[in-house]
Protein backbone atom coordinates (compact mmCIF):
# COMPACT_ATOMS: atom_id res chain seq x y z
CA UNK A 1 0.00 0.00 0.00
CA UNK A 2 1.71 3.13 -1.16
CA UNK A 3 -1.35 5.32 -1.42
CA UNK A 4 -1.55 5.88 2.32
CA UNK A 5 -3.05 9.25 3.10
CA UNK A 6 -2.49 8.92 6.81
CA UNK A 7 0.35 6.77 8.02
CA UNK A 8 0.96 6.08 11.67
CA UNK A 9 4.58 4.98 11.83
CA UNK A 10 5.76 3.22 14.93
CA UNK A 11 4.31 5.59 17.50
CA UNK A 12 4.62 4.96 21.21
CA UNK A 13 3.21 6.71 24.24
CA UNK A 14 4.84 6.40 27.61
CA UNK A 15 4.15 8.20 30.83
CA UNK A 16 7.16 8.45 33.08
CA UNK A 17 6.48 8.82 36.69
CA UNK A 18 7.03 6.81 39.79
CA UNK A 19 5.92 3.81 37.76
CA UNK A 20 6.54 4.50 34.13
CA UNK A 21 3.85 2.98 31.94
CA UNK A 22 3.82 2.22 28.26
CA UNK A 23 0.31 2.77 26.98
CA UNK A 24 1.34 1.39 23.58
CA UNK A 25 4.46 1.20 21.48
CA UNK A 26 5.46 0.41 17.93
CA UNK A 27 2.02 1.12 16.56
CA UNK A 28 1.61 1.13 12.79
CA UNK A 29 -1.47 1.89 10.77
CA UNK A 30 -2.18 3.22 7.32
CA UNK A 31 -5.35 4.84 6.07
CA UNK A 32 -6.25 5.56 2.47
CA UNK A 33 -7.86 8.82 1.39
CA UNK A 34 -11.60 8.77 1.90
CA UNK A 35 -11.44 5.74 4.16
CA UNK A 36 -13.65 5.42 7.21
CA UNK A 37 -11.81 3.64 10.01
CA UNK A 38 -13.33 2.72 13.33
CA UNK A 39 -11.27 1.72 16.34
CA UNK A 40 -12.74 -0.59 18.90
CA UNK A 41 -11.07 -1.51 22.14
CA UNK A 42 -11.69 -1.60 25.83
CA UNK A 43 -11.74 1.48 27.97
CA UNK A 44 -8.31 2.79 28.87
CA UNK A 45 -6.41 0.98 26.12
CA UNK A 46 -5.21 4.22 24.56
CA UNK A 47 -7.68 5.02 21.79
CA UNK A 48 -8.06 8.67 22.74
CA UNK A 49 -4.30 8.94 23.03
CA UNK A 50 -3.87 7.74 19.44
CA UNK A 51 -6.56 10.16 18.30
CA UNK A 52 -4.91 13.07 20.11
CA UNK A 53 -1.62 12.23 18.43
CA UNK A 54 -3.38 12.19 15.07
CA UNK A 55 -4.93 15.54 15.92
CA UNK A 56 -1.52 16.95 16.79
CA UNK A 57 -2.66 17.73 20.32
CA UNK A 58 -0.39 15.13 21.85
CA UNK A 59 3.14 14.21 20.90
CA UNK A 60 4.14 10.55 20.67
CA UNK A 61 7.09 9.43 22.77
CA UNK A 62 8.44 7.71 19.67
CA UNK A 63 7.57 7.51 16.01
CA UNK A 64 5.62 9.88 13.83
CA UNK A 65 2.39 10.31 11.94
CA UNK A 66 2.56 11.26 8.27
CA UNK A 67 -0.45 12.93 6.70
CA UNK A 68 -0.41 13.55 2.97
CA UNK A 69 3.35 13.13 2.85
CA UNK A 70 4.08 15.43 5.77
CA UNK A 71 4.79 14.65 9.37
CA UNK A 72 2.24 16.11 11.80
CA UNK A 73 3.77 18.99 13.71
CA UNK A 74 0.72 20.24 15.50
CA UNK A 75 -3.03 20.69 15.23
CA UNK A 76 -4.49 21.77 11.92
CA UNK A 77 -7.81 23.06 10.63
CA UNK A 78 -7.67 20.24 8.11
CA UNK A 79 -8.16 17.75 10.91
CA UNK A 80 -11.34 18.40 12.86
CA UNK A 81 -11.76 16.78 16.25
CA UNK A 82 -14.96 15.75 17.98
CA UNK A 83 -13.89 15.45 21.58
CA UNK A 84 -15.02 12.71 23.91
CA UNK A 85 -15.69 15.35 26.56
CA UNK A 86 -17.60 17.70 24.20
CA UNK A 87 -15.13 20.50 24.98
CA UNK A 88 -17.66 23.26 24.36
CA UNK A 89 -16.77 26.73 25.55
CA UNK A 90 -19.29 27.24 28.37
CA UNK A 91 -19.38 31.03 28.10
CA UNK A 92 -20.52 30.84 24.49
CA UNK A 93 -23.92 29.83 23.19
CA UNK A 94 -24.47 26.92 20.83
CA UNK A 95 -24.31 29.37 17.95
CA UNK A 96 -21.26 31.04 19.47
CA UNK A 97 -19.41 27.74 19.76
CA UNK A 98 -20.02 26.77 16.16
CA UNK A 99 -19.40 30.31 14.91
CA UNK A 100 -16.07 30.38 16.75
CA UNK A 101 -14.85 27.45 14.67
CA UNK A 102 -16.18 28.94 11.43
CA UNK A 103 -14.65 32.36 12.01
CA UNK A 104 -11.37 30.66 12.88
CA UNK A 105 -11.35 28.87 9.56
CA UNK A 106 -12.60 31.73 7.39
CA UNK A 107 -11.17 34.83 9.06
CA UNK A 108 -12.51 37.19 6.40
CA UNK A 109 -16.14 36.19 6.61
CA UNK A 110 -18.51 38.79 8.05
CA UNK A 111 -20.80 38.05 10.97
CA UNK A 112 -23.89 37.41 8.91
CA UNK A 113 -22.16 34.87 6.72
CA UNK A 114 -20.63 33.09 9.70
CA UNK A 115 -24.00 33.01 11.42
CA UNK A 116 -25.84 31.65 8.40
CA UNK A 117 -23.22 28.96 7.93
CA UNK A 118 -23.33 28.02 11.62
CA UNK A 119 -27.11 27.83 11.65
CA UNK A 120 -27.04 25.45 8.73
CA UNK A 121 -24.98 22.95 10.69
CA UNK A 122 -26.88 23.51 13.92
CA UNK A 123 -30.03 22.64 12.04
CA UNK A 124 -28.32 19.63 10.53
CA UNK A 125 -27.70 18.12 13.96
CA UNK A 126 -31.26 18.88 14.98
CA UNK A 127 -30.59 21.74 17.34
CA UNK A 128 -32.49 24.47 15.49
CA UNK A 129 -34.24 26.56 18.14
CA UNK A 130 -31.57 25.88 20.75
CA UNK A 131 -28.89 28.02 19.15
CA UNK A 132 -29.01 30.64 21.88
CA UNK A 133 -28.71 28.19 24.75
CA UNK A 134 -25.51 27.83 26.69
CA UNK A 135 -23.81 24.44 27.05
CA UNK A 136 -24.90 24.26 30.70
CA UNK A 137 -28.50 24.28 29.52
CA UNK A 138 -28.01 21.33 27.19
CA UNK A 139 -28.24 17.61 27.78
CA UNK A 140 -25.20 15.42 27.21
CA UNK A 141 -26.49 14.33 23.83
CA UNK A 142 -27.20 17.90 22.75
CA UNK A 143 -23.68 18.92 23.75
CA UNK A 144 -22.33 16.09 21.68
CA UNK A 145 -24.34 17.29 18.72
CA UNK A 146 -22.93 20.80 19.06
CA UNK A 147 -19.48 19.23 18.96
CA UNK A 148 -20.45 17.37 15.79
CA UNK A 149 -21.85 20.54 14.20
CA UNK A 150 -18.68 22.41 15.11
CA UNK A 151 -16.45 19.79 13.52
CA UNK A 152 -18.56 19.40 10.38
CA UNK A 153 -18.97 23.13 9.87
CA UNK A 154 -15.32 23.71 9.04
CA UNK A 155 -15.38 21.01 6.30
CA UNK A 156 -12.03 19.46 7.14
CA UNK A 157 -10.15 16.83 5.18
CA UNK A 158 -9.89 14.45 8.10
CA UNK A 159 -12.39 13.90 10.87
CA UNK A 160 -11.19 12.55 14.19
CA UNK A 161 -14.16 11.46 16.24
CA UNK A 162 -13.95 10.24 19.82
CA UNK A 163 -17.14 8.35 20.63
CA UNK A 164 -19.25 11.06 19.02
CA UNK A 165 -22.59 9.31 19.45
CA UNK A 166 -22.11 7.67 22.83
CA UNK A 167 -24.50 9.90 24.78
CA UNK A 168 -27.36 9.80 22.29
CA UNK A 169 -30.61 7.89 22.29
CA UNK A 170 -31.06 5.26 19.58
CA UNK A 171 -33.22 7.44 17.35
CA UNK A 172 -31.04 10.56 17.39
CA UNK A 173 -27.97 8.41 17.09
CA UNK A 174 -29.37 6.80 13.98
CA UNK A 175 -30.23 10.11 12.33
CA UNK A 176 -26.85 11.59 13.15
CA UNK A 177 -25.00 8.51 11.96
CA UNK A 178 -26.83 8.88 8.67
CA UNK A 179 -25.96 12.57 8.43
CA UNK A 180 -22.33 12.12 9.38
CA UNK A 181 -21.98 9.23 6.95
CA UNK A 182 -23.62 11.23 4.18
CA UNK A 183 -21.41 14.27 4.75
CA UNK A 184 -18.29 12.18 5.03
CA UNK A 185 -19.05 10.32 1.82
CA UNK A 186 -20.09 13.48 -0.04
CA UNK A 187 -17.07 15.48 0.99
CA UNK A 188 -14.70 12.55 0.73
CA UNK A 189 -13.66 12.71 4.37
CA UNK A 190 -11.05 10.44 5.77
CA UNK A 191 -12.42 9.46 9.15
CA UNK A 192 -10.81 8.01 12.24
CA UNK A 193 -13.50 7.22 14.74
CA UNK A 194 -13.47 5.63 18.16
CA UNK A 195 -16.54 3.75 19.25
CA UNK A 196 -17.70 1.11 21.68
CA UNK A 197 -20.76 0.29 19.60
CA UNK A 198 -20.18 -2.67 17.31
CA UNK A 199 -23.22 -1.99 15.13
CA UNK A 200 -22.18 1.60 14.69
CA UNK A 201 -18.76 0.45 13.51
CA UNK A 202 -20.32 -2.02 11.09
CA UNK A 203 -22.64 0.61 9.68
CA UNK A 204 -20.08 3.37 9.29
CA UNK A 205 -16.64 1.85 8.86
CA UNK A 206 -14.79 0.55 5.87
CA UNK A 207 -12.25 -0.96 8.21
CA UNK A 208 -12.55 -1.80 11.86
CA UNK A 209 -9.35 -1.78 13.88
CA UNK A 210 -9.35 -3.98 16.94
CA UNK A 211 -7.13 -2.86 19.77
CA UNK A 212 -6.05 -5.09 22.64
CA UNK A 213 -6.18 -4.12 26.28
CA UNK A 214 -3.50 -1.90 27.71
CA UNK A 215 -0.97 -1.31 29.01
CA UNK A 216 1.17 -2.22 26.04
CA UNK A 217 -1.86 -2.27 23.76
CA UNK A 218 -1.39 -3.42 20.17
CA UNK A 219 -3.53 -3.29 17.06
CA UNK A 220 -4.54 -6.91 16.79
CA UNK A 221 -6.45 -6.98 13.52
CA UNK A 222 -7.87 -4.80 10.83
CA UNK A 223 -11.26 -6.21 9.92
CA UNK A 224 -12.48 -5.27 6.47
CA UNK A 225 -16.13 -4.53 6.28
CA UNK A 226 -17.68 -6.92 3.73
CA UNK A 227 -20.96 -5.02 3.56
CA UNK A 228 -21.66 -3.03 0.40
CA UNK A 229 -20.84 0.69 0.40
CA UNK A 230 -24.45 1.70 -0.14
CA UNK A 231 -25.68 -0.19 2.91
CA UNK A 232 -28.72 1.06 4.76
CA UNK A 233 -28.86 1.14 8.50
CA UNK A 234 -32.10 -0.79 8.68
CA UNK A 235 -30.86 -3.54 6.40
CA UNK A 236 -27.56 -4.31 8.08
CA UNK A 237 -28.74 -7.40 9.86
CA UNK A 238 -30.14 -8.88 6.63
CA UNK A 239 -26.73 -9.00 5.04
CA UNK A 240 -25.41 -12.57 5.00
CA UNK A 241 -22.06 -11.58 6.47
CA UNK A 242 -23.42 -9.31 9.16
CA UNK A 243 -23.53 -11.84 11.97
CA UNK A 244 -20.17 -13.33 11.13
CA UNK A 245 -18.65 -9.87 11.26
CA UNK A 246 -20.46 -8.90 14.42
CA UNK A 247 -19.58 -12.11 16.18
CA UNK A 248 -15.98 -11.80 15.21
CA UNK A 249 -15.73 -8.36 16.75
CA UNK A 250 -17.67 -9.21 19.88
CA UNK A 251 -15.64 -12.34 20.31
CA UNK A 252 -12.52 -10.22 20.19
CA UNK A 253 -13.85 -7.80 22.77
CA UNK A 254 -15.11 -10.50 25.10
CA UNK A 255 -12.15 -12.82 25.17
CA UNK A 256 -9.38 -12.31 22.67
CA UNK A 257 -8.54 -8.71 23.57
CA UNK A 258 -7.15 -9.85 26.93
CA UNK A 259 -5.10 -12.81 25.77
CA UNK A 260 -4.08 -11.70 22.30
CA UNK A 261 -0.58 -10.57 23.22
CA UNK A 262 0.18 -13.76 25.13
CA UNK A 263 -1.29 -16.04 22.48
CA UNK A 264 0.27 -14.35 19.51
CA UNK A 265 3.96 -13.92 20.27
CA UNK A 266 4.88 -13.60 16.59
CA UNK A 267 2.50 -10.67 16.03
CA UNK A 268 4.23 -8.16 13.81
CA UNK A 269 2.97 -4.68 14.63
CA UNK A 270 4.15 -3.43 11.24
CA UNK A 271 2.00 -5.96 9.45
CA UNK A 272 -1.27 -6.03 11.28
CA UNK A 273 -3.28 -8.91 9.84
CA UNK A 274 -6.18 -7.84 7.67
CA UNK A 275 -9.16 -10.02 8.31
CA UNK A 276 -11.75 -10.61 5.62
CA UNK A 277 -14.97 -12.09 6.78
CA UNK A 278 -15.57 -14.71 4.14
CA UNK A 279 -18.34 -17.04 5.13
CA UNK A 280 -21.67 -16.45 3.56
CA UNK A 281 -23.76 -18.01 6.28
CA UNK A 282 -24.38 -16.62 9.74
CA UNK A 283 -21.97 -18.09 12.26
CA UNK A 284 -22.85 -19.01 15.78
CA UNK A 285 -20.54 -17.41 18.33
CA UNK A 286 -17.13 -18.96 17.96
CA UNK A 287 -16.28 -21.27 20.83
CA UNK A 288 -12.54 -20.93 20.59
CA UNK A 289 -10.70 -17.60 20.84
CA UNK A 290 -9.65 -17.74 17.20
CA UNK A 291 -12.14 -19.44 15.01
CA UNK A 292 -10.04 -21.01 12.30
CA UNK A 293 -13.09 -21.43 10.14
CA UNK A 294 -15.02 -18.20 10.04
CA UNK A 295 -12.57 -15.36 9.55
CA UNK A 296 -9.45 -16.00 7.65
CA UNK A 297 -6.49 -13.91 8.55
CA UNK A 298 -4.59 -12.58 5.62
CA UNK A 299 -1.24 -11.00 6.31
CA UNK A 300 -0.53 -8.02 4.13
CA UNK B 1 -40.13 30.28 50.06
CA UNK B 2 -37.07 32.35 49.22
CA UNK B 3 -39.15 35.51 49.22
CA UNK B 4 -40.43 34.80 52.69
CA UNK B 5 -36.92 33.90 53.83
CA UNK B 6 -35.67 37.23 52.54
CA UNK B 7 -38.53 39.00 54.25
CA UNK B 8 -37.87 37.30 57.56
CA UNK B 9 -34.17 38.07 57.27
CA UNK B 10 -34.99 41.72 56.64
CA UNK B 11 -37.22 41.80 59.70
CA UNK B 12 -34.48 40.25 61.84
CA UNK B 13 -31.98 42.77 60.47
CA UNK B 14 -34.23 45.68 61.34
CA UNK B 15 -34.90 44.31 64.82
CA UNK B 16 -31.17 43.86 65.42
CA UNK B 17 -30.53 47.42 64.23
CA UNK B 18 -33.27 48.75 66.50
CA UNK B 19 -31.89 46.82 69.48
CA UNK B 20 -28.40 48.11 68.75
CA UNK B 21 -29.54 51.72 68.38
CA UNK B 22 -31.68 51.44 71.50
CA UNK B 23 -28.84 50.00 73.56
CA UNK B 24 -26.51 52.67 72.22
CA UNK B 25 -29.01 55.36 73.07
CA UNK B 26 -29.50 54.08 76.62
CA UNK B 27 -25.80 53.59 77.20
CA UNK B 28 -24.84 57.08 76.05
CA UNK B 29 -27.73 58.72 77.89
CA UNK B 30 -26.45 57.38 81.19
CA UNK B 31 -23.10 59.12 80.66
CA UNK B 32 -25.17 62.29 80.59
CA UNK B 33 -24.84 62.17 84.38
CA UNK B 34 -21.53 63.84 83.77
CA UNK B 35 -23.56 67.03 83.67
CA UNK B 36 -24.49 66.44 87.32
CA UNK B 37 -20.96 66.45 88.53
CA UNK B 38 -19.54 69.46 90.18
CA UNK B 39 -18.71 72.25 87.74
CA UNK B 40 -15.12 72.40 88.97
CA UNK B 41 -14.63 68.76 88.29
CA UNK B 42 -16.28 69.07 84.93
CA UNK B 43 -14.05 71.96 84.04
CA UNK B 44 -11.07 69.90 85.10
CA UNK B 45 -12.17 67.12 82.82
CA UNK B 46 -12.43 69.53 79.93
CA UNK B 47 -15.96 68.52 79.13
CA UNK B 48 -17.82 71.76 79.50
CA UNK B 49 -15.32 73.48 77.26
CA UNK B 50 -16.57 71.48 74.30
CA UNK B 51 -20.18 71.30 75.44
CA UNK B 52 -20.10 67.57 76.12
CA UNK B 53 -18.81 66.93 72.63
CA UNK B 54 -16.07 64.62 73.79
CA UNK B 55 -18.53 62.44 75.63
CA UNK B 56 -19.69 59.38 73.73
CA UNK B 57 -22.44 60.72 71.44
CA UNK B 58 -25.78 58.97 71.17
CA UNK B 59 -27.40 57.83 67.95
CA UNK B 60 -29.52 60.96 67.78
CA UNK B 61 -26.46 63.23 67.91
CA UNK B 62 -24.81 61.20 65.21
CA UNK B 63 -27.98 61.26 63.12
CA UNK B 64 -28.31 65.01 63.37
CA UNK B 65 -24.67 65.56 62.55
CA UNK B 66 -24.87 63.13 59.64
CA UNK B 67 -27.81 65.05 58.26
CA UNK B 68 -25.75 68.23 58.48
CA UNK B 69 -22.93 66.58 56.56
CA UNK B 70 -25.24 65.16 53.95
CA UNK B 71 -26.76 68.57 53.33
CA UNK B 72 -23.37 70.13 52.63
CA UNK B 73 -21.01 67.41 51.43
CA UNK B 74 -18.73 69.59 49.35
CA UNK B 75 -17.95 72.72 51.35
CA UNK B 76 -14.34 73.75 51.68
CA UNK B 77 -13.26 76.00 54.56
CA UNK B 78 -9.53 75.52 54.30
CA UNK B 79 -7.26 72.54 54.93
CA UNK B 80 -8.78 71.36 58.21
CA UNK B 81 -12.44 71.81 57.40
CA UNK B 82 -13.73 70.24 54.23
CA UNK B 83 -17.03 68.53 53.46
CA UNK B 84 -17.15 64.76 53.80
CA UNK B 85 -17.89 64.46 50.09
CA UNK B 86 -14.60 66.17 49.26
CA UNK B 87 -12.68 63.97 51.70
CA UNK B 88 -14.25 60.82 50.30
CA UNK B 89 -13.52 61.98 46.76
CA UNK B 90 -9.85 62.43 47.64
CA UNK B 91 -9.71 58.95 49.15
CA UNK B 92 -11.58 57.35 46.26
CA UNK B 93 -9.34 59.12 43.77
CA UNK B 94 -6.21 57.73 45.44
CA UNK B 95 -7.70 54.27 45.74
CA UNK B 96 -8.77 54.25 42.12
CA UNK B 97 -5.41 55.46 40.87
CA UNK B 98 -3.40 52.95 42.89
CA UNK B 99 -5.86 50.20 42.12
CA UNK B 100 -5.96 50.84 38.38
CA UNK B 101 -2.18 50.87 38.19
CA UNK B 102 -2.25 47.56 40.05
CA UNK B 103 -4.80 46.15 37.60
CA UNK B 104 -2.77 47.34 34.64
CA UNK B 105 0.30 45.56 35.96
CA UNK B 106 -1.16 42.52 37.73
CA UNK B 107 -3.33 41.20 34.92
CA UNK B 108 -0.77 41.14 32.10
CA UNK B 109 1.92 39.91 34.48
CA UNK B 110 -0.46 37.32 35.88
CA UNK B 111 -1.13 36.12 32.33
CA UNK B 112 2.59 35.75 31.77
CA UNK B 113 3.09 33.85 35.00
CA UNK B 114 0.05 31.67 34.40
CA UNK B 115 1.13 30.77 30.88
CA UNK B 116 4.74 30.04 31.69
CA UNK B 117 5.57 27.42 34.29
CA UNK B 118 9.13 28.76 34.32
CA UNK B 119 8.09 32.31 35.22
CA UNK B 120 5.60 30.92 37.68
CA UNK B 121 8.29 29.02 39.56
CA UNK B 122 10.83 31.83 39.25
CA UNK B 123 8.58 34.59 40.58
CA UNK B 124 6.84 32.53 43.24
CA UNK B 125 9.33 33.22 46.08
CA UNK B 126 9.11 36.96 45.48
CA UNK B 127 5.34 36.94 45.48
CA UNK B 128 5.21 34.80 48.59
CA UNK B 129 7.48 37.24 50.44
CA UNK B 130 5.89 40.44 49.19
CA UNK B 131 2.31 39.34 49.75
CA UNK B 132 2.21 39.26 53.58
CA UNK B 133 3.94 42.61 54.09
CA UNK B 134 1.71 45.05 55.91
CA UNK B 135 0.84 48.11 53.84
CA UNK B 136 2.09 50.48 56.50
CA UNK B 137 5.51 48.86 56.51
CA UNK B 138 5.96 50.20 52.99
CA UNK B 139 5.10 53.73 54.07
CA UNK B 140 8.47 54.97 55.31
CA UNK B 141 10.23 53.53 52.30
CA UNK B 142 7.67 55.11 49.99
CA UNK B 143 7.93 58.47 51.70
CA UNK B 144 11.71 58.34 51.57
CA UNK B 145 11.98 57.38 47.92
CA UNK B 146 8.94 59.13 46.43
CA UNK B 147 9.01 62.09 48.83
CA UNK B 148 5.53 63.25 47.84
CA UNK B 149 3.10 62.10 50.52
CA UNK B 150 0.08 61.80 48.26
CA UNK B 151 1.99 59.72 45.73
CA UNK B 152 3.27 57.58 48.57
CA UNK B 153 -0.28 56.78 49.59
CA UNK B 154 -1.07 55.78 46.01
CA UNK B 155 2.04 53.63 45.91
CA UNK B 156 1.01 51.86 49.09
CA UNK B 157 -2.44 51.20 47.65
CA UNK B 158 -0.81 49.82 44.55
CA UNK B 159 1.66 47.57 46.31
CA UNK B 160 -1.02 46.10 48.56
CA UNK B 161 -3.71 45.51 46.00
CA UNK B 162 -1.46 44.07 43.33
CA UNK B 163 -0.85 40.67 44.95
CA UNK B 164 -4.31 39.13 45.13
CA UNK B 165 -4.94 40.11 41.51
CA UNK B 166 -1.58 38.81 40.39
CA UNK B 167 -1.97 35.51 42.18
CA UNK B 168 -5.55 34.99 41.06
CA UNK B 169 -4.83 35.91 37.46
CA UNK B 170 -1.87 33.55 37.34
CA UNK B 171 -3.90 30.79 38.95
CA UNK B 172 -6.92 31.37 36.71
CA UNK B 173 -4.80 31.39 33.57
CA UNK B 174 -2.83 28.32 34.61
CA UNK B 175 -5.93 26.31 35.38
CA UNK B 176 -7.89 26.95 32.19
CA UNK B 177 -9.21 23.54 31.16
CA UNK B 178 -6.94 21.82 28.73
CA UNK B 179 -9.82 20.79 26.50
CA UNK B 180 -10.75 24.44 25.88
CA UNK B 181 -7.18 25.21 24.92
CA UNK B 182 -7.24 22.14 22.70
CA UNK B 183 -10.34 23.44 20.91
CA UNK B 184 -8.48 26.63 20.09
CA UNK B 185 -5.41 24.67 19.05
CA UNK B 186 -7.31 22.43 16.63
CA UNK B 187 -8.85 25.56 15.13
CA UNK B 188 -5.36 27.03 14.67
CA UNK B 189 -6.30 30.09 16.67
CA UNK B 190 -3.31 32.39 17.09
CA UNK B 191 -1.81 33.19 20.48
CA UNK B 192 -3.32 36.63 20.87
CA UNK B 193 -6.78 35.57 19.77
CA UNK B 194 -6.55 32.51 22.00
CA UNK B 195 -5.66 34.70 24.96
CA UNK B 196 -8.69 36.90 24.39
CA UNK B 197 -11.25 34.34 23.25
CA UNK B 198 -10.43 31.36 25.44
CA UNK B 199 -8.05 32.09 28.29
CA UNK B 200 -9.47 35.45 29.33
CA UNK B 201 -13.13 34.36 29.45
CA UNK B 202 -12.19 31.11 31.17
CA UNK B 203 -10.05 32.84 33.78
CA UNK B 204 -12.29 35.90 34.17
CA UNK B 205 -14.23 34.66 37.20
CA UNK B 206 -11.00 33.91 39.08
CA UNK B 207 -9.48 37.22 38.02
CA UNK B 208 -12.57 39.09 39.17
CA UNK B 209 -12.40 37.36 42.56
CA UNK B 210 -8.85 38.65 42.88
CA UNK B 211 -9.93 42.14 41.85
CA UNK B 212 -12.66 42.03 44.46
CA UNK B 213 -10.27 41.04 47.22
CA UNK B 214 -7.90 43.76 46.06
CA UNK B 215 -10.42 46.58 46.11
CA UNK B 216 -11.31 45.57 49.66
CA UNK B 217 -7.68 45.69 50.70
CA UNK B 218 -7.15 49.01 48.91
CA UNK B 219 -10.03 50.57 50.77
CA UNK B 220 -8.79 49.15 54.08
CA UNK B 221 -5.35 50.53 53.44
CA UNK B 222 -6.31 54.01 52.31
CA UNK B 223 -7.65 54.99 55.73
CA UNK B 224 -4.47 53.97 57.49
CA UNK B 225 -2.30 55.52 54.81
CA UNK B 226 -4.11 58.85 54.95
CA UNK B 227 -3.83 58.91 58.70
CA UNK B 228 -0.09 58.79 58.23
CA UNK B 229 0.37 61.11 55.27
CA UNK B 230 -2.28 63.60 56.32
CA UNK B 231 -3.68 66.51 54.35
CA UNK B 232 -6.83 65.19 52.77
CA UNK B 233 -8.98 62.11 52.57
CA UNK B 234 -11.34 60.25 54.82
CA UNK B 235 -8.48 58.70 56.82
CA UNK B 236 -7.08 62.13 57.55
CA UNK B 237 -10.58 63.29 58.44
CA UNK B 238 -10.89 60.55 61.07
CA UNK B 239 -7.53 61.44 62.54
CA UNK B 240 -8.28 65.16 62.50
CA UNK B 241 -11.67 64.73 64.18
CA UNK B 242 -10.06 62.52 66.81
CA UNK B 243 -7.66 65.36 67.51
CA UNK B 244 -10.68 67.68 67.70
CA UNK B 245 -12.25 65.14 70.06
CA UNK B 246 -15.32 65.03 67.85
CA UNK B 247 -16.33 61.44 68.36
CA UNK B 248 -19.57 62.13 66.49
CA UNK B 249 -17.64 62.89 63.32
CA UNK B 250 -15.41 59.88 63.86
CA UNK B 251 -18.44 57.64 64.08
CA UNK B 252 -19.93 59.22 60.96
CA UNK B 253 -16.66 58.69 59.12
CA UNK B 254 -16.56 55.05 60.22
CA UNK B 255 -20.08 54.59 58.95
CA UNK B 256 -19.24 56.16 55.59
CA UNK B 257 -16.06 54.12 55.21
CA UNK B 258 -18.15 51.02 55.69
CA UNK B 259 -20.79 52.11 53.20
CA UNK B 260 -18.28 53.10 50.51
CA UNK B 261 -16.39 49.85 51.01
CA UNK B 262 -19.59 47.90 50.58
CA UNK B 263 -20.50 49.81 47.42
CA UNK B 264 -17.07 49.17 45.90
CA UNK B 265 -17.38 45.49 46.72
CA UNK B 266 -20.87 45.28 45.28
CA UNK B 267 -19.80 46.93 42.02
CA UNK B 268 -17.16 44.26 41.53
CA UNK B 269 -19.59 41.56 42.57
CA UNK B 270 -21.90 42.73 39.77
CA UNK B 271 -19.11 42.67 37.21
CA UNK B 272 -18.10 39.28 38.53
CA UNK B 273 -21.59 37.96 37.97
CA UNK B 274 -21.45 39.18 34.37
CA UNK B 275 -18.38 37.12 33.56
CA UNK B 276 -19.15 33.92 35.44
CA UNK B 277 -20.48 31.09 33.36
CA UNK B 278 -22.24 27.99 34.60
CA UNK B 279 -20.67 24.73 33.59
N1 LIG C 1 -1.32 11.97 32.19
C1 LIG C 1 -1.33 10.62 32.27
N2 LIG C 1 -0.46 9.97 33.07
C2 LIG C 1 -0.46 8.63 33.15
N3 LIG C 1 -1.30 7.85 32.46
C3 LIG C 1 -2.20 8.42 31.65
C4 LIG C 1 -2.27 9.84 31.51
N4 LIG C 1 -3.25 10.13 30.63
C5 LIG C 1 -3.77 8.95 30.26
N5 LIG C 1 -3.15 7.93 30.86
C6 LIG C 1 -3.43 6.50 30.67
O1 LIG C 1 -3.43 6.24 29.31
C7 LIG C 1 -4.32 5.18 29.03
C8 LIG C 1 -5.07 5.46 27.77
O2 LIG C 1 -5.96 6.54 27.93
P1 LIG C 1 -7.02 6.92 26.80
O3 LIG C 1 -7.72 8.13 27.23
O4 LIG C 1 -6.29 6.98 25.51
O5 LIG C 1 -7.98 5.66 26.84
P2 LIG C 1 -9.21 5.31 25.90
O6 LIG C 1 -8.84 4.09 25.15
O7 LIG C 1 -9.60 6.50 25.10
O8 LIG C 1 -10.33 4.94 26.94
P3 LIG C 1 -11.90 5.26 26.90
O9 LIG C 1 -12.51 4.27 26.00
O10 LIG C 1 -12.32 5.04 28.31
O11 LIG C 1 -12.07 6.67 26.46
C9 LIG C 1 -5.21 5.01 30.26
O12 LIG C 1 -4.94 3.77 30.82
C10 LIG C 1 -4.79 6.12 31.18
O13 LIG C 1 -4.73 5.64 32.49
MG1 LIG D 1 -11.21 7.81 25.17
Amino acid sequence: MTDKFISIEGIAKRYDGARSTTIFENLWLGMARGEFVCVIGHSGCGKTTVLNILAGLDVPSEGAVIVDGQAIEGPSLDRAVIFQSHALLPWRTVLGNVAYAISSKWRRWDRAKVKAHALKYIELVGLAGSEHKRPSELSGGMKQRVGIARALSITPKIMLMDEPFSALDALTRGTLQDEVRRICVETGQTVFMITHDVDEAIYLADKIVLMTNGPGAVLAEIVENPLPKDRLRGDLHRHPLYYALRNHIIDFLVSRSKIFTAETPDHDPRKVPVVKIGRTEPTIVASKPVDSDAPQAVAR
Amino acid sequence: MTASLRLRAAVVSIVLLAVFLGAWHLATRSTGTAANMSPEYAKLMGMTATQGKSAMPGPLDVGAKLWEHLKRPFYDNGPNDKGLGIQLAFSLGRVMLGYLIAVAIAIPLGFLIGMSPLMSKALDPFIQIMKPISPLAWMPLALYTIKDSSLSAIFVIFICSVWPMLINTAFGVASVRKEWINVARTLEVGNVRRAFTVILPAAAPTILTGMRISIGIAWLVIVAAEMLVGGTGIGYFVWNEWNNLSITNVIIAILLIGVVGMVLDQILARVSRLVTFPE
